[in-house]
């Protein structure tokens, strides 16, 4: 039955979430909120890797879809409530929902058999351990100054920022978006013209 | 200091989701994959843009904003990359980078 898969796959994915939690909250002894970091960060790197590894590429997009869900959740650990809830709306509504409908237009019968990699992918993987390994030690080797408390961002102050001292670069991105938009319904429409 | 008040976990965590979106982007044969891993890379910056943000107190909401702005600019960038996309596969019928070589013959 494929019924008892999806259960197991179920149980797998719940043990892989929990158990950094139960590791840092037990063995390290860390505070609530240590475990709810350690288990969205395993969340996200988990569905980081199923995104770039996975063979049918619309589960690619759905791994997307949890990837981003599970970054919402640091940025609330972060105390960013206004940024989380931009990339609810925008990562998981509109962008990832874009590429989904993306790939239902361009995909045929034979994509999931053939080949997923290219040639180049073990050099890729080596070189993608090196950048990982590289950031970790610089992040880790710098002294970044004064630290202050983490202080949760009032969306109010979020806002009189946005509005005062930034509005130019809110409205140059207004422009910008508007000129996506053009751009991307002239690219996706213009092949009435050349049919002929 | 547990590991949620520390900057180097955000850091790192953000390099390691880098690191799997350049992966991504090198290895995969499939345009959206590409162009999915590229938004992989976009978010593991915001999340670093959003730790400072957090943890240098002079960055205090200028993080937020910087990340809001990112996020808009990940937002036409992916329209215009898939509209692109789109407009090849109506040429080419494939959605494989590799068989895009019509500039190399």
């Amino acid at each position: 039955m494929r019924a008892w898969l999806y259960l197991l796959a179920a149980a797998i994915a719940g043990a892989i979430v929990t158990t950094p939690a139960l590791f840092v909250l037990i063995l390290l002894g860390g505070s609530f909120n240590d475990a709810l970091v350690a288990s969205l960060a395993t969340l996200m790197l988990t569905a980081g890797i199923a995104v770039v590894t996975m063979r049918d590429i619309i589960r690619c997009g759905l791994a997307m879809i949890v990837c981003f869900c599970a970054l919402a959740g640091l940025y609330v650990t972060l105390g960013a409530p206004m940024v989380a809830a931009a990339q609810v709306i925008v990562y998981i509504g509109a962008i990832s929902v874009l590429i989904l409908f993306a790939i239902m237009l361009t995909q045929d019968k034979v994509a999931p058999s053939r080949l997923v990699f290219q040639t180049q992918a073990a050099p890729a993987a080596v070189a993608a351990i090196i950048v990982a390994v590289l950031v970790s030690v610089a992040a880790a080797g710098t002294n970044w100054g004064a630290m202050g408390e983490h202080v949760r961002i009032a969306t109010n102050d979020l806002a009189n920022l946005l509005f005062e001292q930034y509005t130019l670069a809110f409205e140059a991105v207004s422009v910008l978006l508007l000129a996506a938009v053009i751009g991307g319904v002239f690219l996706a429409k213009r092949e009435k013209d050349q049919s002929a | 200091m547990g590991i949620a008040d520390q900057l180097n976990t955000y850091l790192t965590l953000s390099g390691m989701l880098f690191s799997i979106g350049t992966f991504g982007f090198l290895a995969r044969r499939n345009a959206i994959s590409m162009l999915m891993s590229i938004e992989l890379m976009l978010n593991a910056v915001n999340l670093s843009i959003v730790a400072f943000g957090a943890f240098v107190p002079s960055l205090q909401g200028q993080g937020a904003v910087i990340a809001l702005m990112v996020m808009a600019v990940a937002a036409a960038e992916a329209t215009v990359g898939l509209a692109i996309v789109i407009a090849i596969f109506r040429n080419r019928k494939t959605p494989l980078v590799d068989e895009y070589d019509a500039m190399r013959r």
